[in-house]
């Protein structure tokens, strides 16, 4: 029974949030609904029994894109409503097209009947815990794929920092091998001036 | 009881959602990008859900490796987003197909 009600409680503020997102009129708005979308969505895979695919989720999603999110939003200075232009025009067409989507997966779900041992059964209780069951899988059968994940991370920051790295010619920065050339007779002039004079630099 | 036809059906309004999104943003990259978020994550789902009710943990992992793209995809559409603001001065998709070199 509680279940039950976990289910329908995490999917409907899934799928709200979900909605919010896309409608919000504010982008910051957006970003903080989405993380209420991943949060409930990471409940619906504890239900499910994945809890380290949830922890995951959470981690990652919450964590680390949806702040990423919030800094770019926040830090770019964007007029959003002008961004908003078309908004309202596209909103029946779209409507109805994602209605049509929508009609087209769930008759394909019902009429899935490809794996009729598992319509209508429970989920099978797991021999033994989530993530054990998980690491051994990832580090013997999956390993390669595992590595080759850990690589797509390595490119896609490396990519991330070579795209926005800018010298900045405005900026002083400290030239490290000139500071310790620097010797004393260079820098230093001892004057002496006249009386009523300044000195000339 | 929920069976797996309730997930699935989750993820296929969480899906369409997506796809809305695209389709009526489709001025503003980010709210875009939220929606290919979006839309992964209904995949997510739908591994999950699969990977529950077979027994077989094979979907889990893929759900992991989809995670892994996305966060690389995430990373890297908001840093061309950075770098296109800075030059142009706004994110409006229609001004991309001005980016000659």
């Amino acid at each position: 029974m509680i279940a039950i009600l976990a289910f329908y409680l995490f999917a409907t503020l899934t799928i709200a949030s979900a909605v919010a997102v896309i409608f919000a009129r504010n982008p910051v708005h957006s970003v903080l609904w989405l993380i209420v979308a991943f949060f409930n969505a990471a409940g619906l895979m504890l239900l499910l029994g994945a809890e380290f695919v949830a922890m995951l989720v959470v981690i990652v999603y919450v964590g680390a894109v949806a702040v990423l999110f919030l800094f770019v939003v926040m830090m770019l200075d964007i007029d959003f409503a002008a961004l908003r232009t078309g908004f309202t025009r596209n909103l029946p067409f779209g409507i109805i097209v994602a209605l049509v989507l929508l009609a087209e997966i769930v008759i394909a779900v019902s009429a899935w009947k490809a794996g009729p041992a598992i319509s209508g059964r429970a989920i099978p209780a797991a021999s033994q815990p989530n993530i054990v069951a998980l690491g051994q899988l990832l580090y013997s059968r999956y390993l390669l794929p595992f590595e080759l994940a850990g690589l797509i991370l390595l490119v896609a920051m490396i990519g991330a920092i070579v795209l926005t790295h800018r010298q900045r010619r405005d900026s002083r920065n400290q030239n490290v091998s000139r500071q310790i050339a620097r010797r004393p007779q260079d820098a230093v002039k001892t004057m002496q001036p006249g009386v009523g004079e300044g000195v000339k630099l | 009881m929920i069976g797996l036809a309730h997930y699935l059906t989750v993820a296929a309004i969480l899906f369409t959602i997506g796809v809305l999104g695209i389709f009526l943003n489709r001025r503003n990259v980010i709210l875009m990008l939220m929606a290919i978020e979006l839309i992964l994550l209904a995949v997510n789902i739908n591994l999950v859900a699969f990977s529950a009710y077979l027994g077989d943990l094979t979907g889990q992992v893929m759900a992991m490796f989809v995670l892994t793209v996305a966060a690389a995809e995430a990373a890297i559409g908001l840093a061309i987003l950075v770098i296109f603001f800075r030059r142009r001065g706004s994110i409006a998709v229609d001004d991309a197909n001005r980016m000659h070199g």
